[in-house]
C-alpha cells in the first residue's frame, strides 16, 4: 500500500538523435507512509520526476509503481495519488467546498459521503468558516490550505506536492511546514514533496532525495545528507552557508594548495590531487601562531545569532561561521583554524564522488 | 487631465456637448418625425417639436396597415424575424467559437496550426468577397426565405474563435492538470470548468453578435425576397418607394426606431459584463 518504486526512470523530450534527455535514470524507492522530499536546483528535473508519477508527464524510460502496480499507462486520476500545485491551481469560479468535492463528484461519490469527507478535511485543516468562499476571497495561506484539502479528501495512497510553500511568506511558510508535518503523522500518508528550499527538505523529510541535472545525487535522512553528502554536488548544496570545498594536493597529513602547505589534523585518506571539504559550522578560530591554518581576515558578516567570518589563505578562500557572542576578529588579522580530522570531507576529484 | 483649471474644464465640456449633439440630433430628427403626419414630414422646413401621431404612427408601422405605395409588411412580424436571426447567429457563434478554440487550444491533433491558420485567415476576409459563392450553395440547397439561410452562413466566426483562444491560453496549466488528476475528461473539464472561467467573454461577444447579427443588411437583402421573412433593417428599405411615388416617411421613421431599440436594450442591460469581458480576467 502506498509504496512508490522508481525504476530506471528517465525523461526524453523529442525523439530520435535530437531527442533532449532531462532525467537520466532515476532510482528509488519510498515506502508506505514515508515523507520523502527531492531537492535540487531549479532546472534540475525534480519537478519533472514529481510529475511522471503523478501521469502528468509521460515516462520515456523504466517504470513506476505505485502500491506495486506499475503506472506508466494509467491516467492520473486513477493512480490513487493527490497533488498540491505550487499556485495551488483552485477552480477560481467554485466555492471552497466545491473546490474540494470536485473530484469526488466526477468519481461518483454519494453526495452524503462527499459532505462528510469535505466536513473532515475543513476541520483538521481549519477551514470549517470559510466553505462557502470563492477562492479569490482566501488570503494566500488559506487557499494553500484548500488545495491540501482537495488532496485530503480524495484519501489517495500518495500525495505529491509540487512546491506548495514557495508562494507564501517566510512566516507562513514556517507556519505551514510544522502543518504539512502534523498532517503528516495525521494520516500517515506516503508524501512526495519537491522544493528548491534546502531548509524545507531538512525539516520535513524522512529521507530526502537531492537532485542535479537530471541525476540522483544521493537519497538519504537529512542527517546523512548532512553529515555524510556523497558527492561535491551535495556538499555544496545542503548547508548554509555551503561547505567549504578546496582542491589540492594530499600527501599524509599535508594538504598543499597552490603551492602552500596547510597541515592536516589526520591523514588524508590517500594521496594525490583530492578535494577537502570543511562546513563553516565545524571549523574554529583560535589566534594566530596555534596550530592549524593561518588565515587573514577578510570580510566579517553579521547574521544575528551567528557571525560568518569570510578568511583567505592565498587564493584560497575560507568561510567560517562562529558565534556572535564571541569577540570577532578584526579584518586583516591573522587567524588560525582548526578542525576535527572527524568533520573533514574527503572527495575524488574525476568523479566528485565521497571518498571518505 | 491631471492639471485642475476652469478654462480647461469648460473647453472640454463644450468639445463634449458638440459631440453629443452631432450624434444625438439625427436620432432626435428620427424621433420627432415618427410623431408628425406624412405631409408634415415633407414641409420645408420641417417642424423640430415633437407631433401628436406617436400613437398612431407606431401602431400602423407594427402592424404594417400604413398606406405607402411600397412595401406595408407588418414591423412586429419582422422584429420577430431580427430577434430570431440575431439570437440565433450570436449563440451558435459562440457555441461553435468555443467548441473550435477548445480543439484548437487543448488537443494535440495533426495540421493543428493549419486548421488555426485557416481559421485566422477567414479573418482577413470580409462577408462581400465570399458573398456570391456563399449565395450559389445557400439558393441550391433551397435555402432563401428561410431562418437557416438567413443564420447558418453568418454564424462560422473566426473573431470569436480567435478572442476565445487568446482567453484560453491564458488559462494557466495547472488548472487542467488539477482537473485531470480530479478524474475529468476532455469535455468535463470545457463543461464545468472552461466554459464558466469565460462567461465574461461570453457576454461580451454575445453584445457583438447580436447587434452584428441584428444589423445584417446585405446578406438578408439577398436571400429574402418574401415580404414575411425581411428581417426589420431590410423592411425599412423595402418601405421606402423608389421615383415619384410618395414614401410614408413618418411610418418609415417609426420603424427605425423601433428597430434600433432592441440593440440598444442588448447593451445597456449588458454594459456591465460588456466592459468586464473586455477588460479582465478571472482567474
Amino acid at each position: 500500500m502506498g509504496a512508490i518504486s522508481i525504476r530506471k526512470v528517465e525523461k526524453r523530450y523529442g525523439h530520435g538523435p535530437k531527442a533532449n534527455a532531462v532525467i537520466h535514470g532515476v532510482n528509488a524507492e519510498i515506502a508506505d507512509g514515508e515523507f520523502v522530499v527531492i531537492v535540487g536546483p531549479s532546472g534540475c528535473g525534480k519537478s519533472t520526476l514529481l510529475r511522471m508519477v503523478a501521469g502528468l508527464e509521460e515516462i520515456s524510460g523504466g517504470e513506476i509503481a505505485i502500491s506495486g502496480r506499475v503506472v506508466n499507462d494509467t491516467e492520473p486520476s486513477e493512480r490513487d495519488i493527490a497533488m498540491v500545485f505550487q499556485n495551488y491551481a483552485l477552480y477560481p469560479h467554485m466555492s471552497v467546498f466545491e473546490n474540494m468535492a470536485y473530484g469526488l463528484k466526477i468519481a461518483k461519490v454519494p453526495l452524503a459521503e462527499i459532505q462528510q469527507r469535505v466536513d473532515k478535511a475543513a476541520k483538521i485543516l481549519e477551514l470549517g468558516q470559510f466553505l462557502q468562499r470563492k477562492p479569490r476571497e482566501l488570503s494566500g495561506g488559506q487557499r494553500q490550505r484548500v488545495a491540501m484539502g482537495r488532496a485530503i479528501v480524495r484519501q489517495p495512497q500518495v500525495f505529491l506536492f509540487d512546491e506548495p510553500l514557495s508562494n507564501l511568506d517566510a512566516k507562513l511558510r514556517a507556519q505551514t511546514r510544522l502543518e504539512i508535518q502534523k498532517l503528516h503523522k495525521e494520516l500517515g500518508v506516503t508524501s512526495l514533496f519537491v522544493t528548491h528550499d534546502q531548509v524545507e527538505a531538512m525539516t520535513l523529510a524522512e529521507r530526502m532525495i537531492v537532485m542535479n541535472a537530471g541525476r540522483m545525487e544521493q537519497i538519504g535522512t537529512p542527517e546523512e545528507v548532512y553529515h555524510r553528502p556523497a558527492t561535491t554536488f551535495v556538499a555544496g548544496f545542503i548547508g548554509s552557508p555551503p561547505m567549504n570545498l578546496i582542491k589540492g594536493q594530499a600527501d599524509g597529513s599535508r594538504f598543499i594548495v597552490d603551492g602552500q602547505t596547510l597541515p592536516l589534523p589526520g591523514a588524508a585518506p590517500r594521496s594525490g590531487e583530492l578535494i577537502l571539504g570543511l562546513r563553516p559550522e565545524h571549523a574554529s578560530l583560535r589566534p594566530a601562531g596555534n596550530l592549524g591554518w593561518q588565515l587573514k581576515v577578510e570580510m566579517l558578516e553579521m547574521l544575528g545569532a551567528e557571525r560568518l567570518v569570510y578568511c583567505s589563505a592565498g587564493s584560497v578562500l575560507f568561510t567560517v561561521r562562529v558565534e556572535a557572542t564571541l569577540v570577532p576578529p578584526k579584518i586583516g588579522d591573522i587567524v588560525t583554524l582548526q578542525a576535527a580530522p572527524d568533520q573533514l570531507h574527503w572527495f575524488d576529484v574525476a568523479t566528485t564522488q565521497r571518498i571518505a | 487631465m491631471v492639471e485642475r483649471r476652469p478654462t480647461l474644464g469648460i473647453l472640454a465640456h463644450v468639445v463634449l456637448i458638440l459631440g453629443v449633439l452631432v450624434v444625438a440630433f439625427p436620432l432626435y430628427v428620427t424621433f420627432v418625425a415618427s410623431t408628425q403626419t406624412a405631409a408634415e414630414i415633407v414641409q420645408a422646413p420641417m417642424s423640430l417639436l415633437p407631433g401628436s401621431h406617436l400613437i398612431e404612427n407606431y401602431t400602423a408601422a407594427l402592424q404594417g396597415t400604413g398606406m405607402g405605395q411600397a412595401s406595408n409588411a407588418p414591423v412586429g412580424r419582422m422584429m420577430m424575424i431580427s430577434l430570431i436571426t440575431a439570437l440565433v447567429i450570436a449563440f451558435g457563434k459562440i457555441a461553435i467559437s468555443l467548441l473550435s478554440a477548445f480543439a484548437i487550444v487543448y488537443f494535440r491533433f495533426p495540421f493543428r496550426m493549419f486548421f488555426f491558420w485557416a481559421i485566422f485567415v477567414t479573418l482577413m476576409l470580409p462577408v462581400e468577397v465570399r458573398i456570391g459563392p456563399t449565395y450559389a450553395v445557400v439558393a441550391s440547397l433551397g435555402m432563401l426565405n428561410t431562418y437557416a439561410g438567413l443564420t447558418v452562413p453568418l454564424i462560422a466566426s473566426a473573431t470569436a474563435t480567435f478572442l476565445f483562444r487568446q482567453f484560453f491560453l491564458t488559462v494557466p496549466d495547472e488548472l487542467v492538470e488539477a482537473a485531470r488528476i480530479d478524474g475529468a475528461g476532455p469535455m468535463r473539464f470545457f463543461k464545468d470548468i472552461l466554459v464558466p472561467l469565460s462567461t465574461t467573454s461570453i457576454a461580451a461577444l454575445f453584445v457583438i453578435q447580436f447587434i452584428y447579427g441584428w444589423n445584417q443588411y446585405l446578406w438578408p437583402l439577398l436571400v429574402t425576397t418574401n415580404e414575411n421573412m425581411y428581417p426589420v433593417v431590410i423592411g425599412i428599405k423595402r418601405m421606402i418607394s423608389g421615383g415619384d411615388a410618395a414614401t410614408d416617411w413618418n411610418i418609415v421613421m417609426a420603424t427605425a426606431v423601433l428597430a434600433m431599440i432592441p440593440p440598444a436594450l442588448v447593451v445597456i442591460l449588458m454594459q456591465r459584463w460588456f466592459v468586464k469581458g473586455l477588460v479582465d480576467t478571472e482567474k
